[in-house]
């Protein structure tokens, strides 16, 4: 008998190991790159960093076919074809420039609104956004009005922070977790991690979600909801627990409105308003002195209900008092909303019962001292130890704000938002309700600045970003009556309002890192449409010059004239910046960076570098040197360490100070970068015990984002359960004041604007005949693809290379389908054909499809009858960007009336059998040719093989 | 060497997989096949990368399973799925050419390249379907329980653990010594009743997985019968006199 | 399973050939047939070129062929090794067996023994070969006692049957070939008559329920495949064929391989010599196509208990 082989135990590893942040998602953990030969050679998460502790996901663990696709651009492209038929010509990076810089120079020159600068899924926002205000123009927007605008405005309204990833379930300590719409989110390691631990101690977690699938498959609940009527749920359960008194009162005197008084003069401009003294405090009544004060001080007994006589003489009730009539009406009864929800009456009791039991009765106590704001000490840190967390199942709908805000005020009336085992804010949150940051761009004018950046928070009409007429000002119409409160731009919008010229024509449309004509957009046709429509009357294209970033050959390649070919991940420097959106846990802020890991073997160059060397060719003032030489000749990492918004602050947090002795606010440190890789990429400050809890009102967590610039003063940040900003706007939409909307919206605008949360039906289902199309369609996305990035990735398109249309197994027997069939499937704004599958843990009323995962035929280097392009479908045909008619005609966007949230997610279709013809997915378009001077993708991917000693080349390729 | 070890390995490696929090991220089946395309597997090849019928070796595989029903009583199981390292695997006993073996010292069933043939009869003889045959190579190659991980002398200690248990964000893969009754996942699969997939086989796999928890839709804690007995009491009243200071 | 077209020729070529090894060498030994040189050259030759063609058809099923010597070291645990072991074993007897009739015209004493050992060691490497499938527990239809019957059944019957025509174009046929024939065409068929009606009666004794252990919660049913296109087991072990063409194709197999032969062979009987041949030579080709209809459904009918994880 031979003897056992003794293979190799101990190769060699790695010849060389990184640190740097990862970015195959917007989580952005830590990782370690073992390169080996100048290759790398294995990519794991990094143990010390805050985010991941270590591990790392589906996603993150592909990075090595990500860096290496066969995808990626390699030199800067100029359009030569029609637009759109991916014809290109390669050029230097100084004709690339020249251009962009003689386009964009001759605008801001005359007007700087023909601008119009749109950012995806990057992470550099705070620069972007600093880069549009130097350059004038209002027109600047990342991707979050189409992602989750809802979250973070309803957030920031109502509590100071948000979910999304701004804050998080305290994973340690939760004892009952209710995620709502959740499939993924930008959290993506630290929720599995937390479930993980919830689960590992027996902690109860419940998923409200139409679809069961990922974390709704492990969830001890599932919830199989009717799309839409999370509201309804959420009221039902708030209900049920004032009628039982199961409040924390204590919780809502201390930390919230809810004592507030609500001035009660129906018909009068101040309706609805807070009532307050005359240094401007809200007042409320004292119960122990039968006096009206003001409702900051810390020693008051303030009542919650009642209805009290102001000076004046008009009557003032309390806030609370407004939410228990609202609430405790019949219509918010389990019985009143079990159909719609399709949750049993019976259930929505259990749940408030069990919500009431375990957050009253199975409170914790953490044995730590701590100050209130008012300078009094507490012994002991109270935990009511339930949890949500919640993401674009709801947001991603009409209702998305309010629904939202209801599950803030159902949080606040468990006294669990930022207690021990509830949900907790990272820092930089909480911050003022709203932040006090409000948006710029009411005026622009040639070769000036924005007054300010162009995205922030409006309080009432007057913040509004609209003309004397009140007609919007944005080219995407954000802060206007459409969309008062979008806190983030309507990136939705741009291209269907740019080609209508509506409210202006735009010269130049300059995109980063969206594939705005296909997954990221509404009505795909309609938008490549849009791209490519010439204006007869000039001959020029209606959306004159598009300039594009990014670092693939994506489908949006093609609609641009001008292509600015970025590095990837791991070739460039990166800043996750406290300015913009940290990554920071809730015990303590954190910040980032990522650094070269690898040099590029292409002729491209970082976008960051790129839009600092353009805002120095265009002399835009924070970027260029009074001698007019650039002021950031080092590119991106020399404004990481360079520039400072504020002095002393600047986008890294770590090491500042000139010899990096301290954080937060500290001089330029010119070894800042050097400090954080020595650091493994990242800085991370763990707060004290005692400020870790109630940082809204903590004394010594406000001092201490005070000195790290969070926020301006340490006062307490009171949760607005009754919000006065949406009050404001209602008043305008009733007449009052001078800051009229169209008289058009008004009906709108009453109807949405309310100060308390409320339910309605969301407007797509609202608009279109229910009965023609009679289910919700719905996407996820998968844990292992990153919206249209992914296919790209030899290993992850294994895995997911073709989507199938999910049927509630019960619906496809109603409607004689089976697994394998193929439906054409309907909506007011198209139809598609597509194959079908069916499915137990589904709601009925709903079907659904992987997000992303369709590709346009040619597009990602991809073979053209890739499965991904034959198979594989995107349910964006089918959503309009635009509602139906209304009944005068016009057509509003499809957007949350108060944010401008983007609908995803309000789909209405029906669905009928079809022959399966040739087995290939409806529509199909046109084939792109592969971008020029891209090598045609390998048929064997056998990477690794040169990392063993024997390695045999005869053997690997064929 | 396809003949199994004379007695019994002293140390039985292997994995116990936690069905209750596998959320099915496949982040375990792509960190595996990072490690070992690199590794001494490697490659893991993969054929049409960028075209259709894409196809690759891959060790472990991630399957999603519906039980239990429609509806809310059902439940939805992710189940990754790599070589359980069999205590009686029929895969390395058919192997012509003593390429497949089952290590004596941990019980590890390998593949040695050098002298496969190709004829795939070990994944034939695998129930598991956990054989990956290299069509490029033309070898057979499987999950080695990172062989060249656990034991790598280039690694600090704490790394020395299987790419795809490290990588699991959900912690819902433990890697251990099953000969010793007190490693964690021993522990664990006696706690939890940790089993055998397709027992009937008789290959009595090392690896054991842990069953999911029953689900708790639960029964209503006491605060319901709060909620029925102040139904319709007289409406704010119980605020009224509530004196609490901020 | 995945029916490789070089495993089919591999089985069936090798089979006829070990089967007409077999009977030849009884034949010849047993003198029953005369050990004229053509002959034995023609016979013996026809059996070695059958066996040795299939085992080289083998190995392109093989991922490295040029290192197919390493397949004869695991005779001690592996049914292909030992297939391997044995069939090269075969050879030296069988050889010199050969080089006694062609060359010496001798088929007993010293070659005669030589023919008896070929003829067991066929028979042993036959067995061999069909146990590989049978020790197979991942695969029902393969792990069953009437596997390695049908293989030697089958293969004699196709010896016997390759025999006749030879023996016939030579003009030295006995009767007894054809006893021998119509024996083990009526013995093979009956084999595989009890073989299908074993396979259809089978129940699984594995499902999604105890593979995935999941069986306690109730009814399994697979959501999602691991990925979306078919990967290597799928392709090797998740081959279907429909089951209303199997039985097509298995009527097929009753006509060509057992009916057709069978009558042929039994009317030949009576038929003048040269029409004799010319069925003789029919009932070659008829068996040929329905012995690869044969061994296609055998491989094609087999359900690997891998794929039982695909919701197969
Ligand atoms: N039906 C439906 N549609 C949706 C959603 C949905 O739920 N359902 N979700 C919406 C949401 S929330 C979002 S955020 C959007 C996301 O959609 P997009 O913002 O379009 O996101 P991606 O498709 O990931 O990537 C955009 C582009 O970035 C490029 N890119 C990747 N890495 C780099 C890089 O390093 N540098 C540069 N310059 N470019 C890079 C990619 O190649 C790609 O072309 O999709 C939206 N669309
Ligand atoms: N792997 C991966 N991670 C990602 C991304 C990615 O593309 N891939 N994208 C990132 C981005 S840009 C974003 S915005 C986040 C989004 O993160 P998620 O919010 O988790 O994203 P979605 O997949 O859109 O999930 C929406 C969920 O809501 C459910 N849902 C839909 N409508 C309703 C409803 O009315 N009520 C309830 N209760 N549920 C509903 C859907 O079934 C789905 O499970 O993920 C980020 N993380
Ligand atoms: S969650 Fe996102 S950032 Fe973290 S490892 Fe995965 S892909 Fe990378
Ligand atoms: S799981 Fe399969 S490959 Fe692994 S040891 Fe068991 S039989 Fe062999
Ligand atoms: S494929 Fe290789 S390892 Fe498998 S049985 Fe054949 S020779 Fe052995
Ligand atoms: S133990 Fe190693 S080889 Fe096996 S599945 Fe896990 S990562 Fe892959
Ligand atoms: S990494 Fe963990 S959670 Fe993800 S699929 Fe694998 S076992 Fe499941
Ligand atoms: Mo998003």
């Amino acid at each position: 008998m031979s003897k056992e082989p003794t293979p190799d135990l101990s190769p060699v590893v790695h010849d060389e190991v990184k640190y740097t942040t990862c970015y195959m998602c917007a989580c952005r953990c830590g990782i370690k790159v073992h390169l080996k030969d100048g290759m790398i050679r294995y990519i794991e998460g990094n143990k010390n960093h805050p985010i991941n502790k270590g591990v790392i996901c589906g996603k993150g663990s592909s990075g090595i076919m990500q860096h290496y696709a066969p995808s990626r651009l390699r030199k800067p492209l100029k359009r030569v074809g029609k637009r759109g038929e991916g014809e290109f010509v390669e050029i230097e990076w100084e004709e690339a420039l020249g251009l962009a810089t003689e386009w964009l120079g001759a605008i801001r020159a005359s007007d700087p609104k023909k601008l119009a600068f749109f950012t995806g899924r990057d992470q550099s926002q705070s620069l972007t956004g600093w880069w549009a205000t130097q350059f004038g123009t209002p027109n600047f927007a990342a991707h979050g009005g189409f992602c989750s605008v809802n979250m973070a405005a309803a957030g920031l309204y109502t509590i100071g922070g948000s979910f999304w990833e701004f804050g998080e379930p305290d994973w340690e300590r939760a004892k009952y977790l209710i995620l709502f719409g959740v499939a993924e989110d930008h959290d993506s390691n630290p929720i599995k991690t937390g479930l993980g631990k919830m689960k590992g101690r027996g902690a109860k977690v419940v998923s409200v979600n139409p679809i069961r699938t990922g974390y709704s498959a492990i969830a001890d609940e599932w919830l199989g909801i009717r799309p839409g009527t999370d509201g309804l749920f959420v009221m039902a359960l708030i209900h049920e627990l004032l009628h039982a008194d199961k409040i924390d009162l204590d919780y809502l005197i201390r930390y919230t409105n809810a004592p507030w008084l609500v001035i009660d003069a129906p018909g009068t401009a101040e309706h609805g308003l807070f009532a307050r003294d005359a240094a401007g405090d809200p007042l409320c009544f004292d119960q122990t002195t039968g006096r009206l004060v003001s409702a900051k001080l810390p020693e008051v007994a303030p009542a919650v209900v009642g209805s009290f006589e102001l000076p004046d003489g008009r009557q003032a009730v309390p806030s609370f008092q407004r939410i228990a009539e609202r609430y405790m009406d019949a219509a918010f009864a389990p019985e009143a909303v079990a159909a719609s929800c399709g949750i049993p009456a019976d259930t929505i009791r259990r749940i408030a019962a069990e919500l009431a039991e375990v957050a009253f009765e199975q409170t914790i106590e953490l044995d730590v001292e701590w100050t209130d704001w008012a300078g009094r000490t507490h012994s002991k840190m109270i935990g009511r130890p339930v949890a949500m967390h919640a993401m674009r199942g709801i947001s991603a709908h009409t209702n998305g704000f309010h629904t939202c805000r209801a599950i803030h005020l159902l949080q606040v009336l468990l006294g669990s938002v930022e207690c021990p085992g509830g949900f907790r804010f990272k820092p930089p949150f909480p911050k003022p309700i709203p932040p006090g940051q409000k948006p710029a761009g009411k005026t622009s004018a040639p070769n000036t600045p924005l007054a300010g950046l162009p995205l922030g928070f409006t309080t009432g009409p007057e913040d509004l970003i609209v003309d004397d007429e009140g007609r919007p000002i944005r080219i995407d119409k954000a802060y206007s009556w459409e969309a008062p409160i979008a806190s983030h731009g309507l990136m939705h919008m741009v291209i269907t309002n740019a080609w209508k010229g509506d409210p202006y024509p735009i010269d130049v449309l300059f995109m980063y890192m969206a594939n705005m004509s296909w997954n990221s957009t509404m009505n795909t046709k309609g938008v490549m449409d849009m791209l490519t429509d010439v204006d007869p009357k000039t001959g020029e294209y209606r959306i004159p010059k598009i300039i594009y970033s990014d670092a693939y050959a994506s489908e949006m390649v093609s609609y641009a004239d001008l292509i600015l070919p970025d590095t990837t991940y791991l070739e460039r420097w990166d800043c996750i910046s406290l300015l913009d959106r940290p990554i920071c846990e809730a015990d303590g802020p954190a910040d980032a960076i990522r650094h070269p890991i690898v040099e590029p073997d292409r002729d491209v160059r970082a976008f960051q570098t790129v839009l600092l060397d353009l805002g120095a060719r265009l002399k835009l003032p924070g970027m260029t040197n009074p001698d007019g030489t650039a002021k950031f000749p080092g590119g991106y990492p020399d404004y990481i360490v360079n520039h400072e918004r504020t002095p002393g602050i600047g986008p890294l947090a770590g090491w500042r100070g000139e010899n990096g002795e301290t954080f937060g606010r500290g001089a330029v440190n010119p070894n800042q970068l050097d400090a954080y890789i020595a650091h493994e990429s990242f800085w991370h400050h763990e707060l004290a015990p005692d400020q870790k809890f109630y940082k809204f009102a903590n004394k010594s967590y406000l001092d201490f984002a005070v000195k790290m610039g969070f926020i301006g003063h340490a006062d307490q940040i009171v949760i607005q359960l009754y919000s006065e900003p949406m009050q404001k706007f209602r008043l305008a939409a009733e007449g009052h004041g001078a800051i009229q909307p169209p008289d058009h919206l008004r009906a709108n605008l009453k109807a949405a604007f309310d100060p308390l949360p409320v339910w309605y039906v969301p407007h797509e289902e609202a608009s279109v005949d229910t009965k023609t199309y009679p289910l919700h369609a719905l996407t996820q996305r998968p844990m292992i693809m990153y919206h249209s990035w992914g296919s790209q990735n030899a290993w992850l398109r294994q895995i997911l290379g073709r989507n199938k249309l999910y049927v509630a197994t019960s619906k496809a027997r109603d409607l004689g389908l089976d697994d394998g069939d193929w439906v054409r499937v309907t909506s007011h704004n198209g139809s598609i054909k597509v194959q079908i599958k069916t499915m137990e843990g589904l709601n009925p009323d709903t079907v659904w499809t992987w997000n992303a995962i369709g590709k346009r035929s040619g597009s990602w280097n991809l073979a053209p009858d890739a499965p991904e392009a034959k198979k594989g479908f995107l349910l964006n045909h089918l959503i309009s960007e635009l509602l139906p008619p209304r009944s005068d005609g016009r057509r509003l966007s499809n957007s949350d009336p108060i944010t401008g949230q983007a609908a995803w997610f309000d789909l209405r279709v029906r669905i009928e059998k079809v022959a399966a013809g040739a087995e290939i997915t409806e529509p199909q378009f046109p084939t792109l040719p592969r971008v020029v001077g891209l090598d045609p993708a390998p048929a064997i991917n056998d990477y690794g093989a040169h990392f063993a000693p024997d390695h045999d080349p005869k053997r690997t390729r064929a | 060497m396809t003949s199994l070890p004379a007695t019994r390995p002293e140390k039985r490696l292997g994995l116990a997989i936690d069905l209750d929090t596998c959320v099915g991220c496949h982040a375990c089946a792509t960190n595996c096949k990072e490690w070992n395309t690199g590794g001494i597997s490697g490659p893991l090849t993969d054929v049409n990368a960028y075209a259709a019928e894409q196809h690759g070796v891959w060790f472990n595989r991630v399957f999603t399973y519906e039980v239990g029903g429609e509806g809310e009583a059902g439940r939805t199981v992710h189940f990754p799925k790599n070589c359980l390292h069999c205590e009686n695997p029929a895969c390395v006993t058919v192997c012509p050419t003593g390429a497949s073996y089952k290590r004596s010292e941990d019980g590890i069933v390998l593949v040695d390249h050098d002298k496969c043939i190709g004829c795939k009869l070990c994944s034939w003889a695998c129930p598991y379907g956990a054989r990956e045959y290299d069509e490029v190579q033309g070898v057979m190659k499987k999950c080695t329980l990172c062989v060249d991980k656990i034991y790598n002398q280039n690694l600090p200690e704490e790394d020395r653990v299987p790419a795809c248990v490290a990588a699991c964000p959900s912690k819902a893969r433990h890697f251990g010594d099953f000969a010793d009754p007190n490693s964690t996942v021993s522990k664990l699969t006696a706690e939890r009743g940790g089993y055998d997939p397709m027992p009937e086989k008789g290959y009595r796999p090392t690896s054991k997985y842990l069953p999911p928890r029953p689900g708790r839709r639960g029964a209503a804690p006491a605060a319901t019968a709060a909620t029925a007995s102040l139904e319709g009491a007289g409406r704010f009243l119980k605020w009224v006199d509530r004196i609490l200071t901020r | 399973m995945h029916p490789a077209y070089s495993v089919i020729f591999f089985t069936t070529a090798s089979g006829a050939g070990y089967g007409l090894l077999i009977l030849a060498a009884i034949f010849a030994v047993g003198g029953l047939l005369p050990a004229t040189s053509l002959l034995g050259f023609v016979v013996v030759g026809l059996a070695l070129g059958l066996i040795g063609g299939g085992l080289l058809s083998s190995t392109f099923h093989l991922g490295r062929p040029e290192r197919a010597i390493n397949a004869f070291s695991q005779w001690r645990t592996s049914w292909l090794s030992r297939e391997g072991v044995l069939a090269v074993a075969t050879f030296l007897p069988a050889g010199l067996f050969g080089i006694g009739w062609v060359f010496l015209g001798k088929t007993t004493g010293f070659f005669g023994w030589m023919g008896v050992a070929a003829a067991l060691l066929a028979g042993a490497t036959v067995i061999a070969t069909s146990m590989i499938y049978a020790s197979l527990s991942t695969i029902r239809q393969w792990n069953l006692a009437t596997v390695p019957v049908a293989y030697l059944g089958l293969g004699l019957m196709s010896g016997a049957v390759l025999l006749a025509v030879v023996t016939r174009l030579f003009g030295v046929h006995t009767p007894a070939v054809d006893v021998v024939a119509i024996a083990s065409i009526v013995i093979a068929w009956g084999v595989k008559l009890a073989y299908w009606t074993t396979i259809d009666r089978l129940q699984p004794t594995s499902d999604l329920g105890t593979a995935t252990g999941l069986g306690r919660f109730g009814a399994v049913r697979l959501l999602e495949q691991p990925h979306t296109e078919a990967n290597f087991l799928m392709h090797e072990m998740g081959f279907v064929v429909a089951r209303r063409h199997a039985r097509r194709l298995r009527s097929l197999a009753h006509v060509a391989l057992f009916a057709l032969p069978l009558m042929l062979t039994v009317a030949a009987l009576w038929a003048p010599a040269v029409t004799a041949a010319v069925m003789a030579v029919g009932a070659v080709g008829s068996l040929a196509v329905g012995l690869l209809v044969e061994r296609w459904l055998f491989f094609a009918e087999a359900r690997h208990d891998c794929m039982i994880w695909y919701g197969r």
